[in-house]
């Protein structure tokens, strides 16, 4: 049941996404997101959707797979298209009582939702392409710069591939923890809010309690083989650029170019934006 | 006069199946297990024991096959599993990781109480459960997270007894703990089944303590059960087991190399006991 939850997962596979230097996929993921918000028009949406789907063709990873992320994220969904579609004024499309939806709700709410969607699709797409070693490794390397600003990127990035990895050892905690509290006859399914949250108390105790028990031990663990910050380490696998990652980057401000340029069409009124 | 319990028909399980991280844990088991029985389960690491007790008490739901209790098949759609899981008490591996209550008391109240049983029906079952397991009274209220790790161990266990299953299942109850505590805890078991003619089943690494107590040998490899015979047959097939990163206990090697260096001893004993009479039988005839 836990482990339905795919977000933040790394998916084993052959491909030429899975090969790409980590530092291409963060900027690309990075420059994917902030493209979502350029444009307003339908084309728009359409160009991106072909761009991320045939990137997910490229990355052998399951489409039914990726999709399955989602679930985590559907409360999010519909709670900000509740919002969108009732509150937005604007003119009135239907009226029921006191419910109005007007034609600038209906639209905020169904394309702000596409645009949620694939924003997740997007970058859960980099955490199932890249192992949470090579996506910290990337990040150290693509914040580097900021170390001379005294940001301690290596501290920073030593912290998050310590919690991606805690991730996976906690979510099976977890599931140990459910299980032995369901073996103790615990129902954790059924009941009211107030009933259902009282009975998460045999699941939450003894995660912290683990939690902190792991996270002494690792401490220990690493003083014990000297570990002392990022001054002067060195690495097993230093990250280095192939011809692959060129190309990557040159496809990737060929998308950047067109969604400007839709964006400078729409301004022009070349394209038909739905509403303003 | 025996009563099947519980029945496995060919059982097979896959984790994530689909996805490339489908892995078949569990193929084609098929036992049953008669009440008041003593099963020792042993197996390499990842070999599927851990898996295949979560079965028993519906935890984990088999992919295909069949599984009875007492003459119920557990996949029924009107079968209460919350009823399975109150007779077949399941104590996973380091059990003092799922302790959360404020005292050890009301921690083992937790099983009885979630059995929708009275009050004082529940203390009574908590109060002899820690009994049992030799928690003395005036550590009722005291914080379970105070103790030291082999009494977090037995409250744990306590904590599954107090619901008084008919069936025991104790997932590796000795690791990590002193040869004291491992014996306390192993002879607190078989006095247990003994006394109540409880069914244990037992997973462990240790041939001494199987060789020591259970009745019958089940033996998993890579998913599979190889031996589900008497403990002594199984150990008189160690070189089999070998092959599967398993062995006998110590003795049953003395024995042998005994026997090699012309000694007139059979080869059966499993435990120092067994051993000792027959080394003294074979003494008195020389």
């Amino acid at each position: 049941m836990i482990r339905d939850i795919t977000i933040g997962q790394y998916y084993p596979a052959e491909s030429v996404i899975h090969r790409l230097d980590p530092r291409v996929k963060l900027i690309a993921t990075f420059a994917y997101i902030i493209s979502l918000f350029v444009f307003q028009s339908l084309f728009g949406y359409i160009v991106v959707a072909i761009f991320l789907l045939s990137v997910i063709q490229l990355s052998k990873v399951p489409f039914g797979y990726i999709i399955r992320g989602l679930k985590a994220v559907v409360v999010l969904l519909l709670f900000t298209s509740f919002f969108n579609l009732f509150l937005t004024p604007g003119k009135s499309i239907f009226t029921l009582g006191f419910i109005t939806i007007t034609d600038k709700g209906l639209n905020s709410a169904v394309f702000f939702s596409i645009r949620l969607i694939l924003l997740i699709l997007g970058s859960s797409l980099m955490t199932f392409t890249t192992t949470p070693n090579q996506l910290t490794d990337g990040l150290e390397k693509v914040m580097g710069p900021l170390n001379r600003i005294k940001v301690p990127v290596h501290e920073i990035a030593m912290m998050m591939s310590i919690a991606l990895r805690f991730i996976p050892i906690l979510l099976e905690e977890t599931d140990k923890i459910m299980k032995a509290q369901m073996a103790r006859g615990a129902d954790f399914e059924s009941g009211g809010i107030l009933k259902r949250s009282k009975s998460m108390i045999p699941l939450l105790v003894p995660l912290f309690v683990s939690a902190f028990r792991r996270a002494n031990d690792l401490a220990m663990a690493m003083e014990a083989r000297c570990y002392r910050g990022g001054d002067g380490r060195t690495k097993m696998k230093p990250l280095r650029y192939s011809n692959r990652d060129f190309i990557a980057y040159f496809i990737l401000l060929a998308y950047i170019a067109s969604i400007v340029a839709i964006r400078v069409l729409e301004n022009m009124g070349l394209i038909l934006i739905f509403y303003k | 006069m025996k009563t099947l319990q519980l029945i496995f028909d060919k059982v097979n399980y896959i984790y994530s199946p689909g996805t490339a991280f489908a892995r078949h844990a569990i193929k084609d088991v098929t036992f049953s297990i008669n009440q008041g029985e003593f099963i020792g389960l042993i197996g390499h690491t990842g070999s599927g024991k851990s898996t295949l007790i979560q079965h028993m008490n519906g935890l984990v739901k088999a992919t295909s096959g069949h599984i009875y209790f007492n003459g119920q098949d557990i996949d029924d759609k009107d079968y209460k599993l919350k009823t399975l899981r109150s007779k077949v008490g399941l104590v996973f591996q380091y059990p003092e990781h799922q302790l959360f209550e404020t005292t050890i008391f009301k921690d083992v109240l937790f099983g009885p109480t979630n059995l929708g049983l009275d009050k004082l029906e529940c203390e009574l079952r908590a109060f002899e459960a820690l009994k049992m397991v030799g928690i003395s009274d005036d550590l009722l209220d005291a914080s379970p997270f105070e103790l030291s790790g082999g009494q977090k161990r037995r409250v744990a266990i306590a904590g599954v007894l107090a619901m008084r299953p008919e069936v025991l299942i104790l997932d590796e109850p000795t690791a990590g703990l002193d040869p004291k505590g491992r014996d306390d805890i192993l002879e607190q078991i078989n006095k247990l089944h003994k006394e109540s003619g409880i069914t244990v089943i037992l997973v462990t690494h240790s041939m001494e303590d199987v060789a020591n107590y259970a009745d019958r040998l089940f033996v998993m490899n890579k998913g599979e059960l190889v031996f589900q015979h008497s403990t002594k047959e199984v150990f008189s097939r160690y070189k089999e087991l070998e092959e599967m990163y398993l062995a006998a206990p110590q003795v049953t090697y003395v024995m042998n190399a005994m026997k090699n260096s012309g000694y007139t001893v059979t080869t059966e004993a499993t435990t120092v006991l067994e051993a000792k009479e027959e080394i003294l039988k074979a003494w008195r005839l020389s």
